[in-house]
């Protein structure tokens, strides 16, 4: 296979790992945020603003390493560098 | 397939470039600024008043309540500021259902315009309330350890404010996209709903962080007033 396969494959592959493997994390941690706050609101619900605001500060802060995965995920697919060099090397001879 | 509007380019001579994402940030402007010039030409302070005017003070006093609850006091030093990114932010996001337009937010110039904004506005504020020596002393603060983590923290909070919009807004487009090719009928209509929401509460997110940060740099001669005032 020549090297722009290789791009490809490697691109596709580790894209699909990114936005996999980056989405556990997250997902769990933001799970267990909303446990936490949905529990602080059952036993103070006059509390409800300030806990509902923190929370949605605190789950942006935890979701931007998701979308970290997914902005690097959508690099490798859709705006690649390296497949743009190795197409010029290519193709341009 | 274009992720950005910064691809649809209209008109270019050489490195300038006139291109989807600036004719529709100059018309949420117009838009924005023209409609509240509307409303707040014919204002009346009885009972009586039109519904545009409602809408707009129930938009301000809403605001001004949300960043006196962060901290910030008064709200009226900070609302000129806060209130422009929530507005813009929210409303560049909610136009999204409309056919053919393009959200300004789904590409990674505005957003990172709007966290460059963020990022001159904490240190002018903290200068402004603690003078130059107490906001570089701001740096400093648990332990002189901590000025490199305190310097790349305030570098990368900058970063993650942009790509989280970029990313949260372009990945609604691009899941609208893409369900169009796989399952046109039905689901994009519900995915477009879930977009509702997520620019909704992307907004408030943009305009609650902007506060947060300013208020962490602005925030402690504040309580140090309010802890001798109760004193004297």
């Amino acid at each position: 296979m020549d090297s722009l396969g290789w791009v490809a494959v490697a691109s596709i592959f580790s894209a699909g790992l990114c936005i996999g493997l980056g989405a556990i994390g997250p997902a769990l941690g933001e799970g267990r945020a909303l446990a936490q706050a949905l529990s602080a609101l059952a036993q103070q619900p006059d509390e409800a603003n300030t806990i509902t605001r923190t929370l949605f500060v605190g789950m942006a802060m935890v979701e931007s390493t998701a979308i970290y995965c997914f902005v690097v995920t959508m690099i490798l697919i859709f705006a690649n560098p390296f497949w743009n060099y190795f197409l010029g090397k290519t193709g341009g001879g | 397939m274009e992720i950005t509007p910064d691809a649809f380019i209209y008109w270019q001579h050489g490195a300038l470039k006139f291109n989807a994402t600036i004719l529709v940030t100059w018309l949420n402007m117009l838009v924005l600024a023209g409609g509240s010039a509307l409303v707040t030409a014919r204002l009346s302070t009885g009972e009586r008043m039109s519904r545009g005017q409602n809408l707009l003070e129930i938009l301000v006093v809403g605001m001004a309540r949300e960043i006196e609850d962060i901290g910030l006091r008064p709200a009226r030093d900070f609302l000129p500021f806060l209130g422009t990114l929530f507005v813009f932010v929210l409303f560049s996001n909610l136009l999204a259902v409309v056919p053919g337009y393009r959200a300004p937010t789904g590409s990674l110039s505005t957003t990172t315009a709007l966290a460059a904004c963020v990022f001159v506005a904490v240190p002018w504020w903290g200068i402004k309330r603690h003078g130059l020596r107490g906001y570089l002393r701001l740096y400093l603060q648990p332990s002189p350890l901590m000025l490199p983590f305190n310097i790349f923290g305030e570098l990368s909070r900058t970063l993650a404010l942009a790509v989280r919009l970029f990313g949260n807004i372009m990945s609604g487009a691009m899941i609208v996209g893409i369900l169009l090719s796989v399952a046109p009928l039905f689901f994009p209509v519900i995915m477009n709903l879930l977009g509702l929401l997520i620019g909704v509460i992307q907004a408030y997110i943009f305009a609650v962080l902007a506060a947060v940060y300013i208020a962490a740099a602005a925030r402690v001669q504040q309580e140090r007033e309010e802890k001798g005032a109760s004193h004297g």
